[in-house]
């Protein structure tokens, strides 16, 4: 699995931070995602997907 | 299409508010708004399409060819509109699209973004400690709404605003009218503009002095307003949302929560006993309260289709949150309360890119809160019998007008 966050489309609702901290986070400048790891570790994999349909910019893609 | 005239339509929200707290819909209710989508008619005269299962909520709340600028025509309003002028709009993002709204939605983004209420939550548990403090002195029986429910999100929201708490009967009382759909549209007018004379008042008087606050009032005033990024009025309008958003919201949902865990024995014995479970319950209580109850409106500017129904651009269209919050192909039997529910999915905050910013500082209120309600008042009840809890069924955002309590 492959992620690929767009930043020009979060809201920065901090659902995928929610999902997944361990691949996910915001940045401190403005809130926005910031992708920790563009391939998650296998145990992470569902909370990926979980975060990727919360999103509620759609602003998370997986491949 | 046949031509229905708009009388024999169901009306939108439904009237009846003899279901009690916890009941989204009666039974006559639920077949006329079977759905998924159906045509409905609002107070205002004008129609609109009703979205209510939760994948169609989705799909329409994140799609780009809707609006959610109240004044354009045709626009679903549940209420008629106050005149308003240049002025009155400014700031308020909420009712903003595209790059408007995002330009000032990221004035904020980090201000509420997780880690930044983790830095919050000392703040908050002082302010839950002090308030049940306080409720413990005075002793029963008391008011759980007044004493607890709506001071504590109101207490926080004024010390990260930088707004004085000792204010909080003239903004809660305008903030009240504000979200209610029945009062006279002058009345709303009129107490919009006093709230938003005493906010730039406040702000006015943080560009002149010395300034040196933390709080995010002063912090948007340096950062923004002095650098020409952001206008005095517009700053007044963010202040606005966030001052009546900030603590409506949460108070509504503790109170109703409350209510929630006393009615069933052992609810609130059960997350003393095992706190870690708070989040997932909180979630549970979002999903099953749903305290924007009459939905989200919206207007489509092109041609969409939701739920195998065709909208078309000019057409109204309501996203109700609450109802897709109780859809049984997402959450099983999903009118009943299930403190196990998995229920992140849940769409209480909204959806599509203005879904609620202040989400990561209302879940830590109501996890804080009723965490601490059970630690501390093991013996609580409610002496009301459940035909006595008054609602607020006409406001914007659903809750208790009181709820008596003894220990």
């Amino acid at each position: 699995m492959r992620i690929e966050v767009d930043r020009d489309r979060c809201c920065g609702s901090g659902n995928c931070v929610l999902a997944a901290p361990e691949v996910f986070d915001q940045d401190e400048a403005d809130g926005l995602v910031l992708l920790l790891r563009a391939a998650p570790p296998p145990e992470a994999v569902d909370r990926v997907r979980r975060a990727a349909d919360v999103c509620p910019a759609g602003a998370i893609r997986l491949t | 299409m046949t031509a229905t005239a708009a009388t024999d339509l169901p009306l939108w929200p439904p009237t009846n508010p003899d279901h009690g707290p916890f009941a989204l819909l009666d039974e006559a209710e639920r077949g006329r708004l079977a759905g998924p989508v159906t045509r409905v008619r609002l107070a205002t005269g004008s129609t609109a399409w009703l979205v209510t299962r939760h994948a169609d909520v989705r799909q329409l709340l994140r799609h780009p060819g809707l609006s959610a600028n109240f004044e354009k025509p045709g626009f679903p309003l549940l209420r008629p509109l106050p005149p308003q002028s240049e002025v009155d709009r400014q700031g308020g993002f909420i009712r903003m699209d595209g790059d408007e709204h995002t330009r000032l939605r990221r004035m904020l983004t980090a201000e509420f973004m997780i880690k930044n209420v983790r830095r919050i939550e000392p703040l908050i548990q002082r302010t839950v400690d002090e308030s049940l403090d306080d409720l413990q002195a005075a002793g029963p029986p008391a008011d759980l709404v007044e004493a607890f429910a709506l001071p504590v999100p109101s207490m926080v929201i004024c010390h990260l605003l930088g707004v004085p708490y000792a204010d909080h009967a003239f903004f809660q009382a305008r903030s009240r009218t504000l979200l209610d759909r029945t009062a006279p549209v002058d009345r709303v007018r009129t107490e919009v503009r006093e709230l938003r004379d005493y906010l730039r008042e406040l702000i006015v008087a943080r560009q002149t002095g010395a300034d040196a606050s933390t709080d995010l009032i002063s912090r948007l005033v340096r950062d923004r307003v002095a650098t020409g990024q952001l206008s005095v009025d517009e700053l007044v309008g963010m202040a606005l949302l966030l001052l009546v958003a900030g603590h409506e919201t949460t108070a509504n949902m503790i109170g109703l929560s409350t209510l929630l865990l006393l009615r069933e024995p052992g609810r609130l014995d059960a997350l003393r006993e095992n706190p870690d479970r708070a989040p997932a319950l909180v979630e549970e209580l979002l999903r099953y309260l749903s305290v924007v109850r009459t939905g989200l409106p919206r207007l489509a500017l092109e041609d969409i289709e939701i739920g195998g129904r065709l909208i078309r651009a000019g057409e109204g269209v309501i996203a109700v949150l609450s109802l897709a919050n109780r859809d049984p192909e997402v959450f099983g039997a999903a009118d009943e309360f299930d403190p196990y529910q998995q229920a992140h999915q849940h769409l209480a905050f909204g959806f599509g890119v203005h879904q609620c910013i202040g989400q990561p500082l209302a879940r830590a209120e109501l996890r804080i809160a009723l965490v601490e309600l059970a630690r501390r008042f093991p013996g609580l009840r409610t002496t009301a019998t459940p035909e006595q809890v008054s609602t607020r069924d006409t406001s914007v955002v659903f809750g208790l007008n009181s709820l008596p309590v003894t220990w």
